[in-house]
């Protein structure tokens, strides 16, 4: 009897039905609080800020995706030296991701700012160079800030990732004649990326939630765009409402890129 | 030419294929045409304060196999591995085809690579088995096999494919090129494994221990993949705990022991006839 039966326990559980009763109740939850935020609360100024709404969020995601492909670009080196040496370059890389990484990006946003950015002012030759058009604005500030946090945090994951490579695949591609950047290029970085995918997910989307932080140095984005339409229409919860839907939209939207990312190189228990 | 044998045309149906199989084997074919396959003088090779080979020569003509055996940490793994200096020798020379590999003094009493080109080139010509496989995770079976033709020696990618999948066909694993390593039993990955070491063209093949890491089941599989690659007459060392099998594929069998060749000899010789004491003893162990 029990033989019989031992099969069926492998059979995969059948695909829930979107209308089972728990379902049902939460979906009318939801529908019923949507009704409600469109219902009692004041929408009317959407339109009038629908542009700079847009104009904010292309901000944003262009901190982020700028932030975090030069960010990544520096965190490879920065994960490699540490798992590689040499020594001193070691260290730097270690002592770098652990300085970034233990203070708040807050701080090293201002310290760039309002510090470094004050400090140039005081030099002629960086007023009079043709960089200080941009050294005047606030946005390489920003962007220098996230991407230097970026490239610390990755850095810390791309050393796990490079470690993690197990070295018989290493050996495997000296054995057949690699040099060492063939070795890099083909194998170990493919291969640790392939291995951290699922981090930089996570790392990313904080990346996103971090973004608003520029703001507070006068770059732009759609968060500064949010707190102008508060400060103009002396509403408080709408526009904050707004804003929370606009980051899970756009954290939806990254974690469902990165899934096809990850997708396309299946692994078993990596 | 004098290594076509080493494409067979059992293999490889198209004539095109073949005839870049001989182009690339030329390099090495035209200084070699009296040398052994493989020379190894005098290997030495220390791990701190531990000697783990204290002086082994070997040497292996066109078509021999050769079977390793000895005991655990006897050392053979070490030695196969200072053959294509994925482990660097304390003292030593290793010749393939009649080509020296130059070392130079490492002012430590040991040596390293006097020229990492050349010692890069002659891996290529060096087939290694390893018995965890050691296949590429993030390629499939197709892409691991081709990988090496393509990107290390520079093959035109449909000719790296047309040959691969001939390779796969032979190690009956057509089905599956499009798989991933990971979603494939034990048996299967070193087959695959097997294929991407004989899509180099390689002058010889090594084999550590390649069904060590199978479930008993799968062992068959594999050593019916190597043994036909001894009946082909294909040149190897083969580095083994199956004796069974050492016996019946091998031409040369040859003992580790404590850093040392101990006894050597054809198959029936050493495994009927053992001479020393060690090898005696081994032996009944074994079975
Ligand atoms: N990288 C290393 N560093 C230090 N000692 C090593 C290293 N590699 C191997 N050894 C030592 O060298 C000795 C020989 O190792 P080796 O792996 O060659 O043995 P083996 O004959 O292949 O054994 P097995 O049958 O278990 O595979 C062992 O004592 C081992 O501990
Ligand atoms: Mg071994």
């Amino acid at each position: 009897m029990s033989e019989v039966q031992a099969p069926a326990a492998y059979v995969a559980p059948k695909a829930r039905s979107l209308f089972e009763p728990h379902r049902i109740v939460l979906m009318l939850i939801f529908a019923g609080l949507i009704f409600c935020v469109a219902w009692f609360m004041r929408w009317d100024w959407l339109p009038r800020y629908q542009g700079r709404l847009v104009y904010g969020v292309g901000q944003t995601l262009l901190m982020l995706f700028s932030t975090a492909i030069v960010g990544f670009l520096f965190a490879v080196p920065l994960g490699l030296v540490q798992v590689t040496g040499p020594k001193p370059l070691a260290l730097l890389a270690r002592g770098f991701c652990t300085l970034i990484r233990g203070t708040p990006l807050l701080l090293q946003l201002w310290l760039l700012y309002y510090g470094l950015g004050s400090l140039f002012a005081q030099f002629p030759e960086i007023r009079s160079s043709f960089l200080w058009p941009y050294l005047r604005q606030a946005w390489p500030y920003g962007f220098t800030a996230l991407m230097i946090s970026f490239a610390a945090y990755e850095g810390e994951v791309m050393r796990g990732a490079f470690a993690g490579v197990p070295k018989g695949e290493l050996e495997a591609g000296r054995a057949f004649g690699m040099s060492r950047f063939t070795l890099f290029r083909r194998i170990w970085l493919p291969r640790a990326i392939h291995r951290a995918l699922p981090t930089l997910t996570g790392e990313t989307v904080l990346q996103l939630k971090s973004t608003p932080l520029v703001a507070t140095v006068t770059v732009v984005d759609v968060y500064a765009i949010i707190s102008r339409v508060r400060q103009e229409t002396f509403l408080t919860y709408e526009p904050l409402l707004l804003l929370a839907l606009i980051y899970l939209c756009l954290t939806g939207m990254l974690v469902y890129a990165f899934r096809l990312l990850e997708k396309r190189i299946p692994t078993r228990g990596v | 030419m004098r290594f076509q044998h080493r494409m067979p045309t059992k293999l490889l149906g198209e004539k095109s294929v073949q005839k870049t199989g001989d182009a690339s084997a030329g390099g090495v074919g035209n200084m070699a045409e009296s040398a052994q396959a493989i020379e190894i003088r005098d290997l030495h090779k220390r791990f701190g304060p531990l000697e783990v080979l204290k002086g082994v020569s070997l040497s292996a003509g066109q078509g021999d196999v050769i079977a390793l055996i000895g005991g655990s940490g006897s050392g053979k793994s070490t030695f196969l591995r200072c053959i294509n200096m994925l482990e660097l020798p304390t003292a030593g020379q290793v010749t393939i085809h009649g080509e020296t590999i130059q070392m130079k003094s490492d002012g430590q009493g040991g040596l390293m690579p006097a020229n990492r080109k050349q010692i890069q080139r002659i891996r290529t010509k060096l087939g290694m088995v390893f018995q965890s496989f050691n296949l590429w995770q993030h390629m499939t079976v197709l892409q691991n096999v081709i990988e090496v033709p393509v990107h290390v020696l520079g093959q035109p990618r449909e000719q790296a494919v047309e040959v691969a999948e001939a390779l796969l066909r032979r190690v009956g694993l057509y089905e599956k090129r499009d798989a991933y390593p990971s979603f494939m039993s034990g048996g299967q990955q070193q087959r695959a494994a097997i294929a991407r070491a004989l899509a180099i063209q390689p002058l010889v093949m090594l084999f550590d221990e390649p069904t060590s890491a199978l479930d008993p089941e799968l062992v068959g599989e594999v050593l019916s993949v190597i043994a036909d690659l001894a009946q082909e007459k294909r040149t190897m060392i083969l580095v083994t705990h199956e004796m069974k099998f050492a016996r019946q594929v091998a031409s040369h069998v040859v003992f580790l022991h404590g850093g040392v060749i101990e006894e050597q000899g054809p198959p029936e010789a050493i495994f009927e006839n053992p001479q020393s004491e060690r090898l005696k003893k081994f032996i009944s162990s074994i079975h």
